[in-house]
């Protein structure tokens, strides 16, 4: 689904070019959940925009589903730490807004705008929204507009769904809360997914793979396979080969910070 | 109950004004060339009710038409300057520098080129008050927040798409709150030109009345000037609350 061949992108920064990538390498394959984590600045972010075709390589290739990316894929349902609802919306409005953007769901708007509507309050069901649709994103607490912001990135059932921090401004509770929606969503839908994340827990949690990324310029140093059994009970976290994992993973990126 | 002693307190103090001041012009026996009581700026109000009504009339059309103009060219060049980070950011200094330029040294140029009347007093306005709108909507249009654009981008969204169901909608509240600062800017236009060159207006009935030491009429015009601004205030302030509303309510939410 998703190959970057020795990418490297360097930004135009105020004093020259800042390299935040170079030779990255990744694979992720379809329907996998693959996580990014990395210390801070070390380019995951970049890499969320090269595979969505936001910023163009300075070197190498990105593909995914096959193809070389040229421009904004079209096919990618994003979401980020700040949920990003507009307020003069209100919630199933906010979740209907790809479907205004993105073929073929754009052209038949107008006439299917009922059916569409069903669909949002649907995924506001699974992801326990249920009745909030006619409510203004500020009537809504931050974990439940990051929930809508979710449903939001999925409601034209994308191939590709790339999350950035989304559940960082979370309090662990409704943090845990919210692994186990994603980890049901995708269970049930089974899309590709890049979560970049800070917390090593939700990595091991969620993820098939994770990509550990070296401090900037950033490339991948290792990509580890996590085979908990699937569907995974929050208790996992608990076990033993799970903090096991966790803390290698979180040694690694020491090891990373200090080099 | 405390409700109506709040929204009674702006009549209230506004009476305390003229009791006091009628109470300092009786008392220290003040020439009503230097300050007229309102007793007698009232009685002068009275008296010339019809020239008053017909100058206000023009003050205000002028107002308005150099306002409306202002709108319309006001939101064309703030689309177009919001419509870039890039354009936004080169011509924002430049905007700047022409808003600095006093616009009443440009009355005498008006009046070369249209002679003297309505035109110059209706270009002033204009001219004085397009900038905050310009630089209100483009600002609304530029600071969209860059991952929201990623969103939209990422699912293969135009530039014209981001704008139409951001951009426009977000820039609003910065529109309507900046028309309450333009309409206050017409009008000081509107009046300093009639001021200097018009031959009606209530800016050139408060000079002709000056230059006839009818000192009363002078403040009764002044009085004029007082209710039409505070009117067409708190017309535009009204309107922005509700086209707006939205963006007073989420500012108060606590999850931002
Ligand atoms: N628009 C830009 N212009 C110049 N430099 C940039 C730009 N965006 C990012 N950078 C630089 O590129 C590097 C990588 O940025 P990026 O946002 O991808 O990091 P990140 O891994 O997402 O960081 P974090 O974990 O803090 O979110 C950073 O050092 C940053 O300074
Ligand atoms: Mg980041």
């Amino acid at each position: 689904m998703i190959e970057l061949d020795n990418v490297s992108l360097a930004y135009a920064g105020r004093t020259g070019p800042v390299l935040a990538l170079e030779g990255a390498d990744i694979k992720v394959a379809k329907g996998e959940f693959a996580a990014v984590v990395g210390p801070s600045g070390c380019g995951k972010s970049t890499l969320m925009k090269l595979v969505s075709g936001l910023v163009k390589p300075t070197k190498g290739v990105v593909k995914v589903n096959g193809y070389q990316v040229n421009g904004p894929v079209k096919l990618a349902g994003m979401a980020f730490q700040n949920s990003n609802l507009l307020p003069w919306r209100t919630v199933i409005e906010n979740l209907m807004l790809p479907l205004e953007i993105v073929e073929p769901y754009r052209s038949n708007f107008r006439s299917k705008k009922d059916e569409y509507r069903a669909k949002g309050e649907k995924l506001l069901d699974t992801v326990g929204l249920t009745g909030f649709g006619d409510r203004f994103p500020w009537e809504l607490s931050g974990g439940m507009q990051q929930r809508a912001s979710l449903c939001r990135s999925l409601i034209h059932e994308p191939a590709l769904l790339m999350l950035d921090e989304p559940f960082a401004a979370l309090d662990a509770f409704t943090r845990e809360e919210l692994w186990c929606v994603m980890r049901d969503v995708w269970e049930r839908l089974r899309f590709t997914v890049v979560l970049v994340t800070h917390d090593l827990r939700e990595a091991a949690f969620l993820a098939d793979t994770i990509h550990i990324m070296s401090a900037r310029p950033g490339r991948i140093i290792e990509s580890r396979t996590v085979d908990f059994a699937r569907p995974r009970d929050l208790d996992v976290c608990y076990s033993s080969p799970f903090t096991d994992l966790v803390h290698t993973l979180r040694n690694k990126i020491a090891e990373v910070r200090q080099a | 109950m405390n409700r109506n002693v709040e929204t009674l307190a702006p009549w209230l103090f506004t009476i305390a004004i003229f009791v006091v001041w009628e109470l300092i012009c009786r008392l220290f026996n003040v020439s009503s060339i230097i300050l007229p009581a309102p007793s007698e700026i009232f009685q002068a109000a009275i008296r010339f009710w019809g020239p008053l009504m017909r100058n206000s009339w023009v003050t205000l059309w002028t107002t308005l038409a150099g306002f409306l103009m202002a709108v319309a060219f006001g939101l064309l060049l703030g689309l177009f300057v919001g419509w870039s980070r890039t354009i936004y950011r080169g011509l924002y200094p430049v905007m700047i520098g022409f808003n600095s330029i006093p616009k009443v040294a440009v009355v005498p140029i008006l009046v070369m080129w249209f002679g003297i009347g309505e035109i110059p007093a209706i270009l002033t306005a204009f001219l004085i008050s397009f900038f905050p709108i310009v630089v209100n909507v483009a600002t609304g249009l530029a600071t969209i927040e860059p991952e929201l654009e990623d969103v939209l981008r990422a699912l293969g969204a135009s530039k014209l798409d981001v704008m139409r169901k951001v951009g426009i909608p977000r820039a609003m509240p910065y529109f309507f709150g900046s028309l309450k600062v333009a309409i206050t800017l017409a009008f000081v236009g509107a009046v300093v030109s009639e001021t200097i060159a018009a031959n009606a207006g209530l800016g050139h009935l408060m000079t002709q009345a000056g230059s006839n030491f009818q000192m009363p009429l002078v403040f009764a015009g002044l009085l004029a000037l007082a209710v039409l601004g505070i009117g067409m205030y708190a017309i535009t302030a009204w309107i922005e609350g509700r086209m707006t509303g939205w963006a007073f309510r989420s500012q108060q939410s606590a999850g931002g």
